[in-house]
């Protein structure tokens, strides 16, 4: 067994908070860049220049990309043969939320209750996806998730025979009923199978995958590109203005499922689709 | 694409006219913010028959909650919020004489109705595009509501900060004239 004491986990969590609010991955830096110079809409290239002044001046800065430093939704890998020491393990993750927040000069967004609407004044708690894995590390991940593309998200228990054209147009019309309000262009988390719970799950999970990286499963692959030339037809384009760079990427996370079930869910990510690493 | 326009609040009807659906805008002066606290705050006043904060005469409301200032800054991240959000509170304060409001995403039937009615205007800024739209804000000031955190009403004063005219006085609709030039599909 190898021993790590919790403070380790807060200090990590703390640091991830600043750098993933503040710097926007390579990748999604290239894709932007590849919309720029591929988008036909004079309004939207506008808003996707923006986009990339935007994050050169947050980098620089220290400013958050987004005012919306969002939900702080951690996936934890434990390893199976780590013992944590020092602490509580959960309080141990909310305090580097908390210490993270505060250091960085991030927003406060969440309420302690849905109807009572009192923030609760240090961003937690942090949503937390524990996993048990093989080995003696510990892998974190820090998605911030912004409340306004959260609210386009959908999920839907579709049957088999709706098969995989049933699919497509629930992810397609989901994006196109969000319109302009999840800040496009977006990427767009697709989980599939699964039951109700997990499939949520999953398609949060998808929004992890870097940027350009298809799926393993070449069937899915094909379907991802397929969802995401629908989705470019719309028309939406950059923040909703008409163009053609609706979404950057569509990535799926498949699992079996029921029988009787066919479950999809959609989690919509904006542009500003931001997450960092740490592995303890 | 269109001219840029340049603006400075207080409006009167006839500046609000000559803004265009697809107009982009330069907004410099005093703006204030408010998001969903701010708005369900004053629709029970005004359903109580009290007085708002603030006189919305000609004035702008921008939806935006910004991240806190950090050391030697005004502002933090400070770009727009959803506006949907604020549509069934948006027509009473149309009805008070507020001349802009400002946010980004879809606005209900009801509201656009309004800004027809009252003589207003919807701008959109680029959403997450917070640290950009940080530069043009010269002052920041809570003036209601502080206890509400990022949801506290702010006066800020702009200089230059850019926008595009969404829903204009006469019904037009950025968001679906847009998307229709550009669709490849229904």
């Amino acid at each position: 067994m190898r021993e790590i004491d919790v403070s380790l986990l807060t200090d990590a969590v703390a640091e991830l908070c600043g750098e993933a609010n503040c710097r926007l991955g390579d990748d999604l830096l290239a894709a932007l860049g590849k919309g720029l110079a591929e988008e036909v809409s004079p309004a939207g290239r506008e808003v996707l220049a923006q986009l990339l002044e935007n994050a050169r001046i947050a980098a620089a800065e220290g400013l958050p990309v987004c005012q919306d430093t969002g939900t702080a939704v951690l996936f934890v890998e434990l390893g199976q043969e780590v013992r944590l020491v020092g602490g509580d393990f959960n309080e141990a993750l909310q305090a580097g939320v908390r210490r993270g927040y505060k250091e960085a000069y991030l927003r406060h967004s969440i309420v302690l209750d849905p109807l009572q609407r009192v923030n609760s004044g240090d961003n937690t708690p942090a949503v937390i996806h524990l996993q048990l894995v093989p080995g003696d590390r510990v892998k974190i991940t820090l998605l911030p998730k912004g409340g306004g593309s959260e609210n386009m998200s959908a999920l839907k228990m579709l049957t088999p025979s709706q098969g995989r054209q049933g699919l497509i147009d629930f992810v397609v019309e989901t994006v196109s009923r969000a319109g302009p309000d999840p800040c496009p262009p977006l990427v767009v988390g697709v989980g599939f199978g699964g039951n109700f719970e997990y499939v949520a799950y999953l398609a949060k999970k998808a929004l992890l995958r870097p940027l350009g990286r298809p799926h393993a499963n070449p069937d899915y692959a094909a379907l991802e590109k397929e969802i995401l030339e629908q989705i470019n037809k719309t028309g939406i384009g950059p923040q909703g203005f008409g163009g053609r760079l609706t979404a950057l990427a569509v990535h799926m996370e498949v699992w079996p499922c029921h029988l009787a079930s066919m479950p999809a869910a959609v989690n919509i990510g904006c542009h500003a689709c931001r997450h960092g690493q740490r592995i303890i | 694409m269109a001219q840029i326009k340049k603006i400075t609040p207080p409006l009167d009807d006839a500046q609000v006219m000559a803004l265009k659906a697809g107009d982009r805008v330069l907004l410099s002066g005093v703006i204030y913010t408010a998001r969903d606290a701010a708005h369900k705050k004053m629709a029970e006043l005004l359903a109580a028959g009290a007085p708002l904060p603030l006189d919305l005469k000609g004035q702008v409301i921008y939806y935006m909650g910004p991240t806190p200032a950090g050391p030697g800054r005004v502002i933090g991240s400070a770009g727009p919020t959803t506006s949907g959000r604020m549509d069934p509170y948006t027509p009473a304060l149309l009805a008070c004489g507020l001349k802009a409001v400002m946010g980004k995403g879809q606005r209900s039937a009801a509201v656009i109705r309004a800004l027809q009615e009252y003589k207003a205007v919807y701008l959109a800024a680029t959403g997450g595009a917070g640290a950009l739209l940080s530069r043009r804000i010269r002052a920041a000031e809570v003036v209601a509501y502080g206890e509400l955190g990022p949801e506290a009403i702010y006066r800020l004063v702009v200089e230059d900060f850019p926008a595009l005219v969404i829903n204009d006085a006469y019904g037009h609709d950025l968001y679906v004239e847009g998307r229709r030039r550009y669709a490849l599909i229904d």
